[in-house]
């Protein structure tokens, strides 16, 4: 913008000449049809452009401000006006201007109003203002644009350009607007843009120049375009555009978002292209996306709202019943004998009562608006901002290595933070580094482990001593945002980062170089080198060789082996089935290559047909022979495949060009790369770097570049491939299908140049590659082997996953012409459709990945970023349930999870993963009934058991999360899961689970699953991530964190919080978001407590007033109150008050929970509040009453002292809830008495004559100088405050809050502290196994037990008493002993879980004579977890219904008719079939364990049907 | 003079036995005014300087409209506001078409009782000098009430074009024959215009003065009190009183603020006890203990 401007500031007013003015005011017209045309502005006579276009089309003018000079006023009091407390308080202090009903004086009850709406005003000012700058900064850029009237390209402001445009760009500079490409200096009409300002992908991405113009024999000249363009309406898809150039002949060509060049996006490796520009200004997409801030309201503020109304009630009541007592008060006195104090109105006449009692009505209102406190709002924002001020200073939120640091971007809900039950975490990116890194690989059914890569993987891990002396920053920082940072330059650092890369593995170095080289995604050295596997790069070498030797011999491929086949094209599919751009370093490229041979991918069916017409390929073959003779081999394949793709009528005359060509192409950058290779050591050859969308095909193209398989140059209808031994070989790229998380797989359709066979290279999750495969015949043998090679693969495959690598499949498919030309009819059809292309590219995509013919695997590691497993542990011990969804397959995801401590060995994994829904409602309905009945049970034991170890039980023992559940559900589970009828259940069980973990979940999923636990269980939800496909997930949660790491910024984009890594989360919630809870809620519930308190002084002397509204307190107080006299204070402390500090909170997460259980804040709180505050208001109203009881005290006189008394007491009262003293607090307590004093004296002694009606003239003065003032000023806050004081000091005491202990634990001595804290570590997890102990319900430890015997089918396991008093005994020592405990504790109460039997059970054990069975403690204690089980009280007679109960459960129906068949028999010799269990107990201990530890085993890794047939699902219990 | 002696008489005649109850429904202008005597015996001497008080019950001197309705530039001395009151004196502003002068409710309901004390010795009525000077504020008197400005000092001439407000018997300028106690400085007049905080409250009516080292200021004893009895608070449920006291160090003999510190104070001396016991008790445990999982 260039007009709107800061009103009051007296900023320079740009204003534009009245031309522009004038287009400006024009409202951009609703046109009706859905597509926009663009014509070139050149043909339009000069004088009409502005007529024509420039109404309909928006300008190119950036205009983010919201106000002009003269809008300012208006639009901001109206935008302020939405709020409606500013509403209320204009009522209201209008109401003051109505003379019946007016309380103060008409204009100082407009001041506080005034004074708010004023700071919010300059606040939106000064922001506007910044914009502003900004803007004029953006419209005053210059750009190249065509001028009719000078025929050449002149330079102009980004402002002035207009769609219709012709646009000259050069390299490295911005695109002003969004531009159809028209020319590009490039040969192949290619123009390189990168999108980082716009989505923060740091790759290259390329665009092309619309068709019909790249044919243009000359160059490109504007004034001869006359098409016009039809295209969409302007959105804010940035991933699509679509549209028609219609030529002057009547010819139509699409447009797709490949020719557009977005508005934002940075030109690189591009000399210079041209352009008409389609969309201006905020039409543009960049523009049309940038949504700014979304508001969010927080938990705490929706809690507060509904405390203002219940404030808005009371004040209601209050007034009502003012109202009402003032009517009863004129009713009184009768018509007749009205009594000399009661003033009728203007006219002599006296008010009726109920006409009284209605103004009084209104009086009131206006009197007591105190009580809905106007600077609520405004204190809370201001707060706000601080705390994210101090946030963004903590250096602990600062991540060096991506020198980037915490941005809180939602300004409104950081005490959401402090809050938060559940996180949902991406696992790629968010827990992971997303650094991949190629580890090992399956070609054809044969592992190669890659060893040598594993041991170089490793060095990178050890920590480095040079770290410390790295990362300047400085230079490179400013880098990326600069606007032109110059190009050289950064040629510069790239080729030092590479070389740093390469001399030394070092990770400072490589920290230094991930600095540096900022722009270059995912290519840190780590990545980069890979060590080939000895095995697989000899058969690579063997595989060129014969390759060669074929060719050389003009054998066909098929005589190679099946196996090197499959080698050759498995690293052919590496190499090219991907979308990686590649760039050398001193680019811009100089390609020298001629127009007429460029080839696009097949667009139309006449292309098609052209090129692939029997005749044409033999003519291909003709030509190939014939160039074969004429130039170098190498050469004959290039001719091969440029000749094979040329027009139908390839003359004498082209084919020379071509060969002329060919052998320029030699003399130029290609030959000297193939010359390069040739020499075999290819030092240069690092230089080229890859630009990946994902990190994982980067980390592909360069494990296939360690085997020598390198990609050397992409273009948008070819990929050129060096191998060792054949050169170059370029594969004419048909189409690309790119990946897309329904399909999990991309593939490219190639011609391969040495076979030209027509081949579709596909690479994707394995689950879905597995089912595309060509269904083999077990008959032949062929069949037979390829069967094998998959069942090989598939184990493989589940290796890597338990590994916890990531999988992808590499499969291809030939084509045969004729196959490829009936789909390319449909896929074409599906191109060139607008409407729901989309859909029928998907479908058409379907179709051609299918019968697919595995080649192989790959492993690719994603590596866990520093510190998750401890963020994970500690977020957990705060109460957080950590969910994570991820889109990779359940093994990994599984495995990833145990890593990062998300699941623990010795928890229960329940496994969800069913067919149908039908299944899957069972599966749920069983899990639920375990769980719910090991619950029910808990509760009780948990109560009993905390009761028995003695610590108070603070936390109810209802609290969703008591024992280590994990659940595990994969995405086609969860689908049905979600489904409505379903989730509840689901719910159910998942909020059971400390952790959940969905695998192979869609977005669209995730934001489902964040959804349903916000809405159903109304929790306070955290999303984290960090790619696009978070974007969802982070939008629909309460608070969404993006990770600003490498894929991109659409996740930091659509976040409140952006943090540089994961780990960072802890610090952000724990401390801060603990402390930012903290301080607003006992800001927001001090606010209360402090306006109710004032009111209601006033209300009770309303009882003394006659209910006429009338106030002692002089109404300058009363209104400056809140805003000046009592306002600083609670700003300080809400703002720096630290309840616990910051080391505190990181050593006992468990202080987070107070936050999540509203403890600071709970809704009796408010009422707690209420009920002191008139406690508090009584006795400051009734010391001064009785005082001054009969006296001659006037209003003011008597007023002053309440007033000061309470400003004493509210004051005090703020002391006693503040829990860190600064000299801040002290300053602004002291000076806020001060300032009252202050003004109260200079108020009272300014004027004699003003400020009617109360006119304190010299009241102040004269009460200071009486002992009375000071005697009843000492005496009332201290009554006041009694109580509260008391409770606090006695509840500190006696009944200490966490927060409270965790507060005396800071003031500890240092090392004491640390003592303290270990021993508190360790009797936490006894806690913790104790709980889970407890929660080991009998009926849940048989269930789970029983799933063992019903693979066992024998031995039983008694557990004896004396075994579990042994442990018990040995628990209570270790209560004493903490250093013992440290070692046995874990051990010792893990058994103790194990063995744990209801204390009836145990009773009647007794009773029963059981104690024969003996079991020594010490071989229990060597005992693994998850082998034992409480089985004596399922076969005890006592518990015999249980064990019936356990039986009628579904799940359990096949093992419930076995243990009938058992149990009977038992109940008749129950005892010495006990006995005879508990001898051979001894003996079969060992092995048992193994057996059981083994099934388990096997159990994890079967497919579902393996054990629960019946239903087709699995349960597992680990 | 230590102690301080208060005592009340209250003569609002409702009780038929009372001498006032003839006055009981008198109006405000009534001519001759009604009078009544009360007899009282004072049992203590009041040794130092006797503050003698009119005392008002169930007077609603803080109602809001009242409050409301004076003129404080007007009652300043500023000549414009005395001929054009401010609105707040509404329906006291204007009387006949004259500007009210001094407008208002407050100035209107002025208290007009008129109270002497005579000392009766062997049934001789002795008059006990009253000082009506010094019972107003001094700032009052002097900075905030001021008589209107102009030629001479004839406050006749000066409140010429007022007239006197409804209920008032005689204008303003003829309350005191006193020209520095006259018109808008007369102190009975400040007084009233400081209005009270609470319906229950008195005012300062006249001072006593101990006239010599000898004698007590009052000595015990008979006394009368010779009422003028022109104010009527019957039709609202009002009580008149006469109220006469010495006054402490710390003010008025209220023994509230005395009681209530000892009673605090007694009570926090207590809890600070049982603290201390509780925080000897349970203050000093491990904290570790308590941080449960």
């Amino acid at each position: 913008m260039s007009q709107g401007t800061a009103g009051g500031e007296g900023a320079p007013q740009v204003l534009p000449e009245g031309k522009e003015r004038q287009r400006k005011r024009r409202r951009r017209k609703k046109k009706e049809s859905k597509t926009r045309l663009v014509r070139s502005s050149l043909l339009l006579p000069e004088a009409e452009p502005e007529k024509s276009k420039g109404t309909v089309l928006a300008c190119n003018r950036l205009k983010t401000t919201k106000y002009t000079a003269l809008s300012f006023l208006p639009k901001n009091l109206f935008e302020q006006f939405h709020r409606l407390a500013n509403v209320y308080f204009v009522f209201i202090a209008l109401l003051n201007f109505v003379p019946a009903v007016n309380a103060f004086q008409p204009e100082l009850a407009l001041a506080p109003v005034l004074f708010i709406l004023a700071v919010t005003a300059i606040k939106d000012l000064w922001e506007d203002y910044s914009r502003y700058r900004s803007d004029k900064e953006i419209n005053h850029m210059e750009c190249l644009v065509y001028s009719r009237t000078e025929k050449k390209y002149i330079s102009r402001y980004w402002k002035e350009v207009k769609v219709g445009d012709f646009v000259q760009l050069r390299c490295n500079e911005i695109i002003p607007a969004d531009i159809l490409l028209l020319s590009s200096s490039d040969p192949d009409g290619l123009c390189h843009i990168e999108t980082a300002n716009l989505d923060g992908e740091t790759n290259l991405k390329q665009r092309q120049v619309v068709r019909r113009f790249l044919e243009l024999d000359s160059e490109f000249d504007p004034l001869k375009f006359t098409s016009v363009i039809e295209c969409e309406k302007p959105n804010n898809d940035l991933s699509r555009f679509r549209g028609y150039i219609i030529h002057r002949s009547g010819k139509k060509d699409g447009l797709f978002k490949e020719n557009l060049l977005l508005r934002g996006c940075t030109i690189r490796n591009t000399e210079e292209v041209a352009g008409i520009v389609i969309y201006a200004g905020h039409e543009t997409k960049a523009l049309l996306n940038n949504n700014g801030p979304r508001y969010k309201r927080s938990k705490l503020e929706r809690q507060m709202n509904a405390d203002v109304l219940w404030c808005v009630l009371i004040l209601l009541i209050m007034c009502l019943f003012s109202a009402i007592g003032h009517g009863l008060w004129v009713w009184q006195y009768g018509e007749k004998k009205k009594p000399i104090f009661d003033v009728p109105g203007p006219n002599g006449k006296y008010l009726s009562p109920v006409l009284a009692s209605v103004y009084l009505f209104l009086t009131m209102i206006i009197v007591f608006q105190v009580l809905i406190p106007i600077s609520l709002y405004v204190s809370i924002e201001i707060v706000k901002i601080c705390q994210v001020y101090f946030i963004h200073q903590d250096k602990d939120l600062y991540d060096e290595e991506t020198d980037s640091q915490l941005q809180c971007r939602a300004l409104n809900i950081t005490e959401d933070l402090g809050q938060v039950q559940f996180i949902f975490s991406d696992k790629t990116g968010t827990l992971t580094e997303n650094k991949m890194v190629f580890r090992r690989c399956t070609v054809s059914g044969i592992e190669y482990s890659h060893d040598d890569n594993a041991k170089r993987l490793a060095m990178y891990q050890e920590p480095d001593s040079e770290e410390e002396e790295a990362a300047p920053k400085g230079g490179t920082l400013s880098q990326r945002d600069s606007i032109c940072s110059h190009q050289s330059i950064k040629v510069v650092h790239r080729s030092q980062s590479t070389k740093t890369h390469r001399r030394t593995g070092s990770r400072a170095e490589a920290k230094r170089a991930s600095i540096l080289s900022k722009h270059t995604a995912f290519s840190s050295p780590m990545e980069k080198d890979i060590t080939p596997d000895p095995r697989l790069l000899e058969k690579v070498n063997e595989c060129a060789k014969h390759l060669e030797v074929m060719r050389s011999h003009e054998q066909p491929l098929s005589h190679l082996s099946p196996e090197l086949c499959d080698v050759f094209d498995f690293f052919i599919a590496l190499t090219i089935c991907n979308t990686v751009v590649v760039t050398a370093p001193n680019q811009p490229r100089q390609k020298v290559r001629d127009r007429f041979e460029l080839k696009s991918p097949v667009k139309t069916i006449e292309d098609f047909i052209r090129r692939f017409t029997p005749s044409r390929l033999t003519s291909g073959s003709n030509s190939s022979s014939s160039s074969s003779l004429a130039t170098s081999k190498s050469m004959h394949r290039f001719g091969l495949s440029t000749l094979s793709s040329t027009s139908t009528d390839s003359t004498l005359l082209k084919l020379e060009e071509k060969l002329a060509y060919s052998a320029q192409m030699n003399n130029n950058g290609y030959s000297s790369q193939q010359g390069r290779t040739a020499l075999g050591g290819a030092p240069e050859e690092g230089e080229l770097r890859y630009e990946a969308e994902s990190p994982d095909e980067a980390a592909l193209v360069y494990a296939a570049r360690a085997y020598n398989c390198s990609l050397v140059g992409r273009l948008s209808d070819q990929v050129s491939v060096e191998l060792p031994h054949l050169g170059t070989l370029n594969f004419e790229v048909l189409h690309t299908l790119g990946f897309d998380s329904v399909r999990k797989r991309m593939s490219v359709v190639v011609r391969h140049p040495l076979t030209d066979e027509i081949n579709v290279y596909t690479k994707g999750a394995d689950s879905v590659v597995m089912d595309l495969l060509l269904p083999c015949s077990s008959d032949d043998p062929r069949g037979k082997h390829q069967k094998k090679i998959r069942s090989k693969t598939q184990n493989y495959l589940n290796l890597y996953a338990v590994d916890g690598l990531r999988t992808l499949c590499i499969a291809k498919r030939v084509l045969s012409k004729e196959e490829y030309g009936c789909w390319l009819k449909t896929h074409l059809e599906a191109e060139s459709s607008i409407e729901n292309r989309e859909e029928l590219l998907f479908q058409s995509a379907l179709r051609l990945e299918r019968n697919l013919h595995l080649l192989g695997a790959t492993g690719i590691e994603d590596r866990l970023q520093d510190g998750v497993p401890e963020t994970i542990a500690s977020l957990r011990k705060a109460g957080l349930q950590i969910w994570v969804l991820t889109g990779d397959k359940q093994e990994t995801a599984v495995n990833i999870a145990y890593a990062c401590k998300l699941l623990d060995h010795d928890e229960e994994i329940i496994t969800l993963n069913a067919e149908s829904p039908e299944t899957c409602a069972v599966l749920l309905e069983q899990c639920l009934q375990c769980v719910e009945s090991k619950f029910s049970n808990n509760t009780i034991d948990g109560a009993t058991g905390s009761m028995t170890v003695g610590f108070t039980p603070l936390y109810p023992p209802s609290s969703p999360v008591l024992s280590s559940l994990g659940l595990v559900i994969d995405g086609r589970t969860l689908a049905y899961a979600l489904e409505p009828t379903l989730e509840d259940k689901f719910l159910a069980l998942a909020k059971r689970c400390r952790s959940v973990l969905c695998c192979r979940s869609t977005p669209l999923q995730k934001s489902m699953v964040v959804k349903l636990v916000r809405d159903k269980l109304k929790a306070m939800t955290l999303a984290i991530g960090d790619g696009a496909n978070d974007v969802s997930m982070i939008q629909v949660a309460d608070v969404g964190v993006g990770i600003s790491g490498q894929e991109g910024m659409q996740a930091v984009m659509a976040s409140d919080f952006a943090i540089p890594r994961f780990r960072h989360l802890e610090k952000l919630l724990l401390v801060h978001g603990h402390w930012c809870y903290s301080r607003l809620a006992n800001m927001v519930l001090y606010f209360f407590y402090k306006n109710a308190m004032f009111v209601a002084l006033l209300f009770w002397y309303q009882f003394y007033c006659g209910f006429s509204g009338s106030s002692m307190i002089d109404q300058w107080y009363l209104i400056f109150f809140n805003l000046f006299f009592s306002s600083l204070p609670q700003l300080v402390t809400g703002v720096l008050d630290k309840d616990v500090p910051a080391e505190v909170l990181i050593a006992v997460p468990q202080l987070y929970k107070s936050g999540q259980n509203m403890e600071e804040y709970q809704p009796h709180m408010f009422w707690m509040n209420m009920i002191d505050a008139m406690y508090q208001s009584l006795v400051c109203f009734f010391i001064p009453y009785f005082t001054y009881y009969d006296s001659e005290v006037d209003i003011f006189s008597w007023g002053t002292p309440i007033t000061t008394i309470a400003l004493f007491t509210i004051i005090l009262h703020l002391a006693i809830e503040t829990k860190t003293w600064t000299f801040l607090h002290w300053s602004s307590c002291i000076f806020s008495i001060i300032l009252f004093f202050f003004v109260a004296l200079v108020y009272n002694a300014s004027c004699p004559v003003c400020h009617p009606p109360s006119n304190p003239y010299w009241t102040m003065e004269r009460l200071m100088g009486d002992p009375m003032f000071y005697f009843t000023c000492i005496i009332s806050p201290v009554v006041a405050l009694l109580p509260r004081f008391l409770y606090r000091t006695l509840q500190g005491t006696l009944f200490p809050t966490q927060l409270q202990l965790g507060r005396q634990l800071s003031k500890l001595s240092p090392e004491t502290r640390a003592q303290l804290l270990t021993e508190l570590n360790v009797k936490e997890t006894m806690c913790q196994t104790r709980l889970f102990a407890d929660s080991f319900s009998p009926s849940l430890g048989s269930n789970a037990s029983d799933c063992y015997k019903a693979d066992n089918q024998s031995t039983p396991l008694p557990a004896s008493p004396q075994t579990r008093e042994a442990l018990l005994r040995e628990d209570t020592e270790a209560d004493h002993k903490t250093d013992q405990t440290a070692a046995a504790s874990p051990q010792g109460a893990v058994l103790y879980e194990e063995n744990k039997l209801p204390s009836s059970a145990a009773a009647l054990e007794r009773s029963m004579g059981f104690r024969e069975v003996q079991c020594g403690t010490a071989e229990v204690e060597s005992l693994p977890v998850g082998t034992t089980f409480p089985w004596s009280s399922a076969v005890d007679q006592a518990d015999f219904s249980l064990l019936k109960w356990i039986t009628s459960t579904p799940l359990f129906s096949h093992i419930g008719t076995v243990l009938q068949v058992s149990s009977s028999s038992l109940q008749n010799e129950a005892q010495d079939s006990m006995c005879v269990l508990g001898s051979a107990l001894h003996v079969d201990f060992k092995g048992l364990k193994e057996e059981s530890s083994n099934n388990l085993q096997d159990k994890m890794k079967g497919t579902p049907t393996d054990h629960c047939k019946n239903d087709n699902s699995e349960t597992t219990f680990l | 003079h230590s102690q301080s002696f208060t005592l009340t008489i209250d003569y609002t005649g409702t009780e038929p036995s009372s001498p006032c109850n003839k006055c009981l429904n008198v109006s405000w202008d009534s001519t001759p005014p009604c009078t009544c005597t009360i007899n009282f015996t004072l049992e203590h001497a009041f040794e130092s300087n006797v503050f003698m008080y009119y005392g008002l019950s169930n007077f609603y001197q803080n109602h809001r409209r009242y409050v409301k309705s004076r003129d404080d530039s007007q009652l300043n001395g500023d000549n414009s506001s005395l001929l054009n009151p401010s609105k707040e004196c509404e329906p006291y502003r204007t009387n006949e078409d004259k500007p009210i002068a001094p407008c208002g409710a407050i100035a209107n309901s002025m208290f007009n009782d008129t109270l002497e004390l005579y000392r009766i010795d062997n049934d001789t009525r002795t008059p006990i000098t009253l000082i009506k000077k010094g019972i107003a504020w001094w700032t009052d008197k002097n900075v905030k009430f001021r008589n209107p400005t102009g030629d001479g000092n004839n406050l006749t001439a000066l409140f010429q074009g007022t007239t006197k407000p409804v209920n008032w018997p005689k204008p303003v300028y003829m309350l005191d024959s006193e020209p520095d106690n006259n018109g808008f400085i007369n102190e009975d007049f400040i007084v009233w215009m400081r209005t009270a905080a609470l319906p229950t409250f008195r005012k300062l009516y006249r001072l006593i003065e101990r006239k010599n080292n000898f004698q007590p200021t009052l000595q015990a004893g008979k006394y009368s009190l010779d009422i003028a009895y022109n104010y009527p608070v019957h039709s609202f449920d009002g009580r008149k009183r006469m109220i006469l006291s010495t006054i402490s160090w710390m003010g008025g003999k209220n023994p509230f603020l005395g009681i209530a510190y000892i009673t605090v104070g007694s009570i926090c001396f207590f809890l600070g006890v049982v603290l201390l016991f509780i925080h000897h008790k349970y203050g000093n445990r491990n904290t570790s203990a308590d941080i449960p999982n």
